[in-house]
């Protein structure tokens, strides 16, 4: 396209845009004259004053930031992020990043109904209070590798170590803006490679769609169903059989079946075997498919 | 140090309206507009982000810096710091630099980049340093640029002497092969290793190798001797320098009496309307696309919020006066949102 084309177009665009952006305005800075009128959690920063001072600003910085790693988001910009992620997520299945940053930005309402469900029973009440992280720093792998074969110690890092994965490649949660949901989305990616070891699934492409389906039905969360949803396309005919006549409706009943997978402090079960933790959530038994 | 000081005080004319010149009353109605919307559209937290982020701004613009310390984006940082920082942002954005330009600004930063050759104008024979030049856009155009400039003198001295004799003839091919015409050079100066590598294998797959090399160095204190170059760039980089009279200095030490500065970046936009749009996208849009392309949103958070810091067309006139060149210009392109600042060491 010739210079004159395109500043004619951009011109075109321009004046498009700026009767849009009238309405939109109120991002930027210079024009937000409003305040936040109902005091909340914390709300005590004062009008526009525009003779607040240096110390001041570092601390409202420091104090909006709800958790470590955790960034602002606008509504606008919450919008965006999703719809990119989702297009970035399918175009690119290796951006594991995009699958994570849909999650956190399409699941407010489900993480609110995930963490009810959790205050609601015991032993989650008892995760949220003390807010256990699995990571290779605080797992005794080695004691876990020693335990009898068949116990959920033991199968946990049997898959860690045949897929070789580590629990330490889970993304840290920075879109949600509450710092409850962001622990509870945080232990649900810790939980996920848990569910692979209940459900007996590799981490190849079926089988994680296999946990996908699982998830969505316990979870309710809108990244989980497009993954489920999606995430089939891009397998092959076979494995595509396979999965809808044995594995989904498997995975489905499962998940259905299951109490709250949140609800299970993990870290105290090692030593329980995996047919009894299955019984004990009520996941069905998984089809004798090599998958 | 390039640290925008204006105020209320500051005497400005509707054309050249910074960012900190926010003070000018808004009209009632748009403001009032603005202020539904904004209750309409964002949730309390935001709000408090947006005058957190607002009085950043204003904070930043009214309080002096304290010694030794500088700005980074929003934050203030000490001058080590800032120089680490940056090192940092562009070693990790540098695979994804220039995808992430073309789907920032739309494609549009290709035309910048070609109209500041196009008033560079440089000749067969010139001696460009292209400072902050990374990934080589600027070199690659001005070795277009020339190659296509002794095309056209060809042309010209054939028309005109219609019996060159053959050895003249194969003479001038021979020349084009063999090197740039006319034994132009263009010299890419970085200081970040990241960038270069992302130029080098660039300019390996599109074919320059003549007339081109590539050097690690702070602009701040640049690895050449004095006098040696004809014309001296510096494209979307002195933003991110720490001493930015530093590097106008070393720019006034390389280059040859007559020799041509010229700058293109990022500026104040003069115009209310596309300003708005511009900060709305800026902000909102910018660092989503850093997200989803690069999986960075603090660099290019950062982008934005330098853009911001660095002063406006007149005030940055006025450093490049001070270094000592003479007849300093500036030209706005796209409403100002970008500005080629030029001047003559003479």
């Amino acid at each position: 396209m010739s210079t004159s084309q395109f500043s004619q177009f951009y011109r075109c665009t321009g004046i498009l845009a700026t009767s849009f952006a009238v309405l939109l305005c109120p991002t930027c800075p210079k024009l937000c004259h409003c305040t936040s009128s109902t005091p909340g959690r914390g709300d005590q920063l004062p009008h526009t004053d525009l003779t607040v001072t240096a110390e001041e600003h570092v601390d409202e910085e420091r104090y909006y930031q709800l958790y470590p790693g955790h960034i602002p988001t606008s509504p606008l910009q919450k919008a965006l992020l999703s719809a990119g992620s989702a297009f970035m997520a399918l175009y690119n299945p290796y951006r594991h990043d995009m699958v994570a940053v849909l999650g956190e930005t399409t699941g407010s309402s489900a993480l609110r109904s995930l963490r009810d469900k959790m205050k609601h029973d015991p032993e989650g009440y008892q995760i949220l209070q003390e807010r256990p992280r699995i990571r290779l720093s605080t797992l005794d792998v080695t004691g876990l590798r020693g335990l009898p074969d068949g116990t959920f110690g033991r199968e946990y890092v049997r898959f860690l170590d045949s897929n070789r994965v580590s629990p330490d490649t889970r993304m840290p949660v920075k879109f949600v803006d509450d710092e409850e949901l962001a622990y509870v989305i945080q232990r649900y990616r810790e939980v996920h490679d848990l569910m692979h070891t209940l459900l007996g699934m590799p981490t190849n492409m079926l089988g994680e769609v296999v946990v996908k389906w699982f998830e969505a039905v316990q979870t309710g969360l809108p990244m989980c169903i497009l993954g489920a949803v999606f995430g089939p396309v891009r397998l092959s005919a076979r494995k595509l059989q396979i999965l809808t006549t044995e594995l989904v409706p498997w995975a489905v009943q499962s998940g259905r079946n299951a109490s709250c997978v949140l609800n299970f402090y993990y870290e105290n079960r090692w030593e329980q075997t995996v047919e009894s933790l299955r019984e004990e959530i009520g996941i069905l038994h998984p089809p004798a498919i090599c998958v | 140090m390039g640290f925008p000081l204006a105020g209320p005080e500051a005497s400005r004319d509707s054309e050249t309206r910074s960012a900190s010149a926010k003070f000018t009353p808004l009209p009632k109605m748009a403001a009032s507009i603005g202020a539904v919307t904004s209750r309409a559209l964002h949730s309390r937290r935001y709000h408090r982000k947006l005058l957190s982020g607002g009085r950043g701004l204003f904070s930043g613009a009214r309080r002096l810096v304290a010694e030794g310390e500088t700005h980074f984006g929003f934050q203030n940082v000490s001058e080590t710091e800032k120089g680490e920082k940056v090192y940092h942002v562009f070693e990790s954005v540098a695979k994804k630099y220039d995808i992430m330009n073309d789907s920032m600004s739309l494609g549009i930063h290709r035309l910048w980049k070609d109209i500041l050759l196009h008033q560079m104008n440089p000749y067969p024979g010139t001696q460009l340093l292209d400072v902050a030049g990374g990934t080589g856009d600027i070199a690659f155009r001005f070795i277009n640029y020339v190659r296509s400039q002794w095309e056209h003198q060809i042309k010209q001295k054939l028309k005109s002497h219609q019996n060159l004799s053959w050895e003249e003839i194969s003479k001038s091919y021979q020349e084009e092969e063999l090197k740039l015409p006319g034994g132009s050079q263009v010299v890419v100066c970085d200081i970040n290793k990241e960038m270069l590598k992302v130029g080098k294998q660039k300019a390996q797959h599109l074919g320059y190798s003549e007339g081109l090399s590539w050097v690690v160095g702070n602009a701040e204190e640049l690895p050449f001797n004095d006098n040696k170059f004809d014309v001296y760039t510096i494209a979307f980089g002195i933003r991110n320098v720490t001493h930015i009279d530093q590097a106008l200095q070393e720019a006034y030490r390389v280059l040859k009496p007559g020799g041509r500065f010229l700058c293109l970046e990022f500026s104040q936009v003069n115009n209310p309307l596309i300003s708005r749009l511009y900060d709305l996208y800026s902000f909102q849009v910018i660092p989503v696309l850093g997200e989803i392309i690069a999986g960075d949103w603090k660099s290019y958070q950062y982008l934005v919020e330098s853009i911001r810091r660095f002063p406006a067309q007149d005030e940055f006139k006025a450093m490049v006066e001070d270094a000592g060149f003479l007849k300093v210009e500036y030209r706005n392109l796209t409403s100002g949102i970008v500005a080629i600042h030029s001047g003559f060491k003479l």
